[in-house]
């Protein structure tokens, strides 16, 4: 401690940060953002309750308007620091951090953590405590092994956001995912939203499940039944009803049915590989019976939204057609991410002052 | 040693030993580590007086399936620091089983247990031998010799004994023996990867499930084996309603077959993965909970505990896996299974007793009389009514008060594991003396004698 006195030392610097994202936005952002934060932590969408999930989205609003700027930059996070801490390879999400935080003026650490850190016996505890030491303020973790995030979040003081963890959470992309649904339609109350494909090991369907339930969308997962995870439709006979075990949700495994009627359709990546462990029976077979095509998009509603969230195995999962056509959003999906991210970089820093 | 090779009495206590239908308020005596009478006002003649009133005083629990990690990972627990735990929680005799390094798959190993057992334990150990040489499921280990050595069963546990063709190569060689197989139900192509029960908590954290059937396949395999081999097969830590239900029919038909369950299976869900007391609001991904087989649902539980109260099963056994904090303190795919269980394990079955849904002496027999006849034990030389007060049966008591609340701390353990899930929770039945051999192993520090 007694070597501080001429660095600043990490509370000082971090509430610095927070004095800067506190000062009159008007110079730095056009609307403040009202509403209550008390997330350290942005681990999943779970935890979010409606009125939180509407106050990153109207700040994301907020941020779209920062990009839209000529020189997009303001210093809102000087000071800041943001380190991502990627276990597994990404480039869309990992970059659309990278800019969120230096847009607002973060400085950011790119970390491709291999598993050779693992190798060499440095647990995730170690690691995020280095981190933790050279000042992290905020630490966007993408890991293999669904729940590192939350035990990463219990060794550090600094603020963790889940960049996906395993088959459990992505909770970023499923608040773009909300972001560019309500920028077409509105609110998603009592909308019909269909989620197409892998269920089982994706960490996208699963927090899109809590924000779209928890802002009132009627959600339908359908897969082939490999697919569909067992315990999906929650707690069973004598067991307890936990509180809001799992979401409300339909399932529904024949893809002409479930995407009748739909206001949105969400299609997931298919990991080729699933065919060389047996869950399907050939690629072939799974376009036939799951691929978002013109001719079954044709049965959802008018206009209805198709979304993805890359990358794009185009003739498998979605048709070319339909990934490029009018009614995909996949692009403004990437777009929305970094507005996203920069909303939450935000709450959260401003939650820390 | 004090009181090895003297006289010992306890006075006044709640006289429970159910395998032999005592239940009275009276004494036990016990002279140079043999228990010699039971019964009201016996005279003690000179013997040390131990004030029982108020307490229950049982057999000295015995323990069919532990893990004392020695030789090999003497970081987690050695025998000395296993057996001390058990001493606190109030068992007297423990089998270990043989998933060590080296394994327990040959005499010197065998050797080196009862040698370090001799000279540092506070608890009688009975190493349960591999079945497969190196645990590896490929060939037979020497069961003769093994057996000749002094193990009082066979297990691959941990591991299951995979092959249905070496599983049953090993029953029918064992009916040579007179032992019987104790086995970890799993079969592995439908258990692969799976770190918790496959259900919605699976679900929720993303976790991968392994589903009952994966247990309960092997369970039926293994009991058309004890038929077809007539060969004793033990199956360990049941925790399906459908192995329960499978047991059941065997008994029913007449088979060769015992079953164990734990403290844990009967009490903890696959919630306890999702939902911790120690970390409130927040999904836990608790590496403690992380137990094979895992924690099921709650049907499951109640099926364990219907099964315990009808017979079905024979036994309950902790399943004790310590691990040092560093091996749990990391992503839950990556943890080890296991948990901590000696010192919770009477507070934990008692809540059952608590609940009203066990009768106490149905419980005290389940961790007395019914471990021993599951694995014959009282036949191996000097055991003779091990797990009775019976006179001549080995000097061991242990005196518990049903109605002391404690919290659990486990920090406080005499094990070095400190892996469990029930940390901060109030558990209710706590052991206050256990005696080996006549010896006293462990007094609760409030106690005067």
């Amino acid at each position: 401690m007694t070597m501080s006195a001429n660095l600043p030392n990490e509370r000082e610097r971090s509430s610095g940060a927070a004095t800067l994202a506190q000062e009159p936005p008007t110079s730095t952002l056009p609307h403040p953002a009202p509403g209550t934060w008390h997330h350290s932590h942005v681990l999943d969408l779970d935890d979010f309750s409606q009125e939180e999930i509407e106050l990153v989205l109207e700040t994301t609003g907020t941020m779209k308007e920062v990009l839209a700027r000529q020189i997009a930059r303001v210093p809102t996070l000087r000071g800041t620091t943001v380190v991502t801490l990627f276990y597994e390879s990404s480039t869309r999400t990992r970059s659309s951090f990278e800019l969120a935080g230096k847009v607002l003026g973060a400085d950011v650490i790119n970390i491709a953590a291999s598993a050779s850190s693992v190798q060499k016996g440095e647990s995730l505890v170690d690691t995020v405590l280095t981190l933790q030491a050279i000042g992290a303020d905020v630490l966007v973790m993408r890991h293999p092994r669904s729940g590192a995030p939350y035990l990463a979040s219990r060794h550090t003081r600094a603020s963790i956001i889940n960049a996906g963890d395993g088959w459990h959470a992505h909770p970023t992309q499923a608040l773009l995912d909300l972001f560019t649904i309500q920028s077409h339609i509105g609110d998603v109350r009592g909308r019909k939203v269909v989620i197409v494909g892998d269920i089982t090991h994706s960490r996208v369907a699963r927090s899109n499940l809590w924000s779209l339930t928890t802002m009132g969308a009627q959600v339908v997962v359908c897969g082939p039944p490999t697919l569909l995870p067992v315990g999906l439709e929650g707690p069973q006979g004598s067991e307890v009803e936990s509180e809001q075990a799992l979401p409300p949700l339909e399932v529904e495994t024949n893809l002409d049915r479930a995407i009748k009627d739909a206001d949105v359709v969400m299609t997931l990546r298919l990991q080729l590989e699933r065919q060389q462990s047996g869950l399907i029976p050939s690629i072939r077979e799974y376009c036939n019976l799951y691929q978002v095509t013109e001719e079954r998009l044709a049965t959802a509603k008018p206009g209805a939204l198709v979304l993805h969230p890359g990358p794009v195995n185009e003739g498998v999962e979605i048709s070319l057609g339909v990934a490029h056509g009018a009614q995909s959003v996949i692009e403004e999906q990437v777009a929305n991410g970094v507005a996203v991210r920069m909303a939450l970089l935000y709450l959260l820093s401003r939650g820390r002052s | 040693m004090n009181g090895a090779k003297s006289k010992l009495v306890i006075r006044g206590g709640r006289v429970l030993d159910p395998g032999q239908g005592i239940d009275i308020v009276g004494d036990v005596l016990i002279s140079d580590g043999r228990i010699t009478a039971v019964g009201a006002e016996i005279k003690d003649g000179g013997a040390r007086v131990i004030d029982a009133k108020g307490l229950i005083v049982c057999p000295g629990l015995i323990d069919i399936h532990c893990h004392l990690r020695d030789p090999g990972f003497e970081y987690k627990e050695t025998i000395e620091t296993g057996t001390l735990a058990a001493a606190h929680g109030g068992f007297t005799t423990v089998c270990c089983m043989p998933n060590t390094q080296p394994p327990i798959d040959s005499r010197a190993t065998v050797e080196y247990i009862q040698r370090t057992a001799a000279l540092t334990a506070s608890a009688r150990v009975l190493p349960i031998g591999c079945v497969s040489k190196g645990r590896q499921g490929k060939e037979i280990a020497e069961l003769g010799d093994l057996a000749d050595a002094g193990v009082v069963a066979f297990s691959d546990d941990g591991s299951p004994v995979a092959d249905g063709a070496l599983m049953r190569k090993a029953l029918e060689y064992c009916r040579a023996l007179g032992l019987p197989i104790s086995d970890h139900c799993e079969e592995p192509s439908l258990a692969e990867g799976g770190v918790m029960h496959e259900g919605w908590v699976a679900v929720r954290l993303g976790l991968r499930g392994q589903p009952a059937a994966a247990e309960e396949s092997q369970v039926a395999r293994d009991i058309a084996l004890a038929e077809l081999t007539g060969s004793p097969v033990h199956i360990a830590h049941v925790s399906t309603r459908g192995s329960v239900e499978l047991v059941r029919q065997a008994k029913a038909r007449g088979l060769p077959v015992t079953a164990e369950v734990t403290p844990h299976h009967l009490t903890l869900t696959h919630e306890s993965v999702m939902s911790s007391t120690s970390l409130p609001n927040e999904l836990a991904y608790d590496t403690n909970a992380k137990v094979s087989p895992p924690l099921r649902t709650a049907d499951d539980v109640a099926a364990c505990v219907e099964g315990l109260r009808d017979g079905t099963i024979d036994a309950i056994a902790t399943d004790h896996a310590p691990h040092a904090p560093v091996d749990k303190l990391c992503e839950f795919d990556d943890a080890p299974s296991g948990i901590s269980g000696f010192e919770t394990a009477l507070g934990l079955v008692l809540t059952l007793v608590h609940a009203g849904k066990l009768e106490l002496a149905a419980v005290i027999e389940k961790m007395t009389a019914g471990p021993v006849a599951a694995l014959r034990l009282d036949r191996h030389e000097g055991l003779a009514g091990l797990g009775s007060l019976a006179a001549g049966a080995p000097g061991d008591v242990t005196v518990f008060d049903p109605n002391a609340e404690w919290t659990v701390e486990p920090e406080r353990f005499a094990s070095k594991g400190k892996n469990t899930p029930l940390a901060g929770r109030v558990l209710k039945g706590q052991v206050v003396m256990t005696i080996s051999n006549g010896r006293q192993v462990f007094a609760r520090d409030e106690v005067t004698v």
